[in-house]
């Protein structure tokens, strides 16, 4: 079993939903992301998506495009990418999965990228835009790294398309919640939970994770009801970049808050006894 | 040589393939959301552009509103200047609007309304395929919704004011380099955000496929009416050489298209800014293979693979990709490229309107300024024919400020 599905396995033993939570590498500072990664993963994070930042993001909102300049701002480059995720394991069997756009991967070399995820502990890739049509271009790559790769599944997905997804993706599949953009509003609950719905009954060969607009623990259970877990990002964005802006507060102060906001997201309580 | 213009050299040329890929380029590299959307338009586009109703509605507008054919005038003063070959001008600045472009959104606006999409976006660099989508959504009644950004909303006011009077909304692009790239960036999220409402309305032959094959499909009767009419000047189809500029590159493909199987030298010119080892937006001659927009192309970027910011004095040519269909077209070398600075630009601006009373947009002015070089290589008994992609109002402003 790989690291992601021993993962998974294990929230569904215990019957929860798997949460998997998204940063910006690089962000809200170089120095401040392995820190917070780390909260998360003590908090009760299942798995940690660390984004790698790209100059034209399109699927993402304001939050996370400014994330992503404040990055690269930095000088954050893909090496860095791999030094986080190293860092990161060197302390933790969590699952960690990069995400990111395509071309800054091209211009890498699409084998090494794959060898030196692999060697600093990644365990999958969510390229949101590159779509199974164009996926031959790093899944080869990919599956001989042992790297998982997503895919993402939209409300516009056809049945027989989601089963086309779920044959080609090999860590789990992406529900987008809705049409739109990262950090997305989440309109009309009844529309998603069918959409959802629908795609579980066809989704067999993955896992099923839903993202995009979720901010709280309520909208997270409501949004879950149909798949294995969520993944929020936008979200944990704000609050960092929030946190790390506000320069009356010290470093324990703002992990210690982003602990409390992580345990609340998983379990609707901020208290960290549970 | 063919003899009847209505048959047109496919028979060798085929790019692009089922999947939209020039050789290596194209594709669509985009978010799952858009992968239904692209398909829905792709089956739309197939089966109007086998409707001869269809394709006599293109043509009825292109002639009644637009005021196609355009002409194809000879250079007679500025073939004296050069002293070569002898130049005919393709006078897409005589269309309505002032510019090739709305070849295209007349195209696409009709398949719009066909696939019943009602509200209609698109990006807009400098200006003028922003109001050729404003011009044809004020006829049809549709809304129409301009992300524009926000540097060249500042230097091609006009073209704002226009837009705004023909009932479009212009929302700037405050991102990045506040230009064209990021223009497309918001489209493209706009789009992702109402895909079923909405048609996107592409500007040039850029973006997934299919939009690169049905923007150039759309802008081919550039080069069709060229060959048509170069028959009754010459005698003859085809010329010695064609040039257009390149940006995005939708006139030049326009105008190569129908001569790609033909013995013709293509001369496609980008924009060299201040220079190539400075600030500029030559793409093809300096760029590297990569993915922006939903296809891969040659890019501007850096060793990281970021997007790197263009420079051009034409917000038009201002873009740090190119359509896939030109890289395919480079590295095959069936089209030469060549890239003209900002300086050169101002001197074809003034070269075209002293010798022929025409002044060209800043865009078509690399063009222009690209001919002496190309003519010096060739005979008086030979014919160029360069595309006048669009007319200089625009730029009077840029232009006057800088010679």
């Amino acid at each position: 079993m790989t690291r992601l599905q021993s993962a998974l396995a294990a929230c569904q033993e215990r019957g929860e939903k798997a949460m998997g939570l998204f940063l910006t590498n690089g962000f809200p500072h170089p120095d401040a992301t392995l820190p917070i990664l780390h909260a998360v993963d003590e908090a009760g994070a299942d798995f940690i998506e660390l984004g790698m930042p790209f100059s034209d993001p399109l699927a993402e909102g304001l939050p996370i495009q400014h994330a992503s300049e404040r990055a690269l701002r930095h000088g954050v480059t893909m090496p860095d990418a791999f030094r986080t995720a190293e860092q990161f394991r060197a302390e933790s069997e969590t699952p960690l999965l990069l995400m990111g756009y395509v071309n800054p991967i091209l211009r890498y070399g699409v084998g090494n990228f794959c060898r030196d995820a692999r060697s600093s502990g990644v365990d999958g890739l969510i390229l949101p835009d590159l779509p199974p049509e164009e996926a031959d271009v790093i899944e080869h790559e990919a599956r001989n790294a042992g790297l998982g790769l997503v895919f993402l599944v939209a409300p516009n997905t056809s049945d027989e398309r989601v089963r086309f997804i779920d044959e080609r993706a090999s860590a789990f599949v992406y529900a987008v919640s809705v049409a739109g953009l990262t950090g997305s509003n989440l309109d009309g609950l009844d529309g998603i939970s069918a959409y959802l719905s629908r795609v579980r009954r066809i989704v067999h060969n993955n896992p099923l994770l839903v993202g995009f607009g979720i901010r709280t623990h309520e909208d997270a259970t409501r949004l879950s009801e149909h798949t294995d877990g969520f993944i929020v990002g936008t979200a944990l964005i704000r609050l960092t970049e929030a946190l790390w802006d506000d320069a009356s507060l010290t470093d324990a102060e703002r992990l210690d808050r982003v602990r409390r906001w992580t345990h609340e997201l998983k379990h609707g309580t901020t208290s960290l006894s549970v | 040589m063919k003899t009847d213009p209505t048959i047109l050299n496919e028979q060798t040329y085929t790019a692009p393939d089922e999947r939209g890929r020039f050789g290596d380029y194209g594709g669509a590299f985009v978010p799952e959301i858009l992968v239904p959307v692209l398909d829905q338009l792709k089956a739309a586009y197939a089966e109007a552009k086998a409707d001869s109703g269809f394709q006599r509605a293109v043509a009825d507008l292109l002639r009644d509103y637009v005021g196609r054919p355009t002409p194809l005038s000879f250079a007679d003063r500025l073939t004296a200047h050069l002293g070569g070959p002898k130049v005919y001008l393709k006078r897409e600045d005589l269309c309505h609007t002032g510019a090739h472009k709305i070849n295209n959104t007349i195209g696409q606006v009709l398949l719009a309304r066909r696939m019943g999409k009602r509200r209609i976006i698109a990006e807009t660099g400098a200006g003028q395929h922003g109001v050729a989508t404003a011009t044809v959504c004020a006829k049809f009644g549709l809304d129409c919704i301009v992300y524009m950004g926000s540097e060249d909303i500042e230097r091609q006011r006009l073209n704002v004011e226009r837009m705004r009077l023909l009932g479009a909304q212009v929302r700037p692009a405050t991102s990045g380099s506040r230009t064209l790239k990021d223009a497309t960036n918001e489209a493209i999220r706009d789009w992702v955000s109402h895909p079923d409402n909405t048609f996107y309305l592409i500007g040039s032959v850029v973006g997934p496929h299919p939009y690169p094959m049905m923007v150039r499909d759309f802008h081919r009767v550039i080069g069709e009416e060229t060959r048509r009419q170069l028959r009754e000047a010459e005698g003859r189809e085809t010329p010695d050489a064609v040039v257009a500029c390149v940006g995005g590159g939708s006139n030049a493909m326009g105008l190569f298209y129908p001569f790609l199987d033909d013995e013709v030298t293509l001369y496609g010119i980008e924009a060299a800014g201040e220079g190539l080892d400075g600030r500029h937006a030559a793409t093809l001659s300096l760029g590297e293979p990569g993915v922006l927009h939903g296809a891969m192309s040659y890019l501007l970027q850096d060793a990281a693979g970021q997007v790197e910011i263009a420079h051009s004095i034409s917000a038009g040519l201002d873009y740090p990709g190119v359509g896939p269909e030109h890289s395919y077209l480079k590295d095959t070398g069936r089209v030469t490229y060549r890239a003209v600075t900002d300086a050169e630009a101002l001197d074809g601006v003034k070269l075209l309107s002293r010798t022929e009373g025409i002044i060209p947009a800043l865009e078509t002015a690399h063009a222009i300024a690209a001919l002496p070089a190309i003519c010096a290589t060739m005979s008086e008994e030979e014919t160029i024919v360069v595309n006048v992609s669009g007319r200089g109002d625009k730029d009077m402003t840029t232009i006057a400020a800088n010679l």
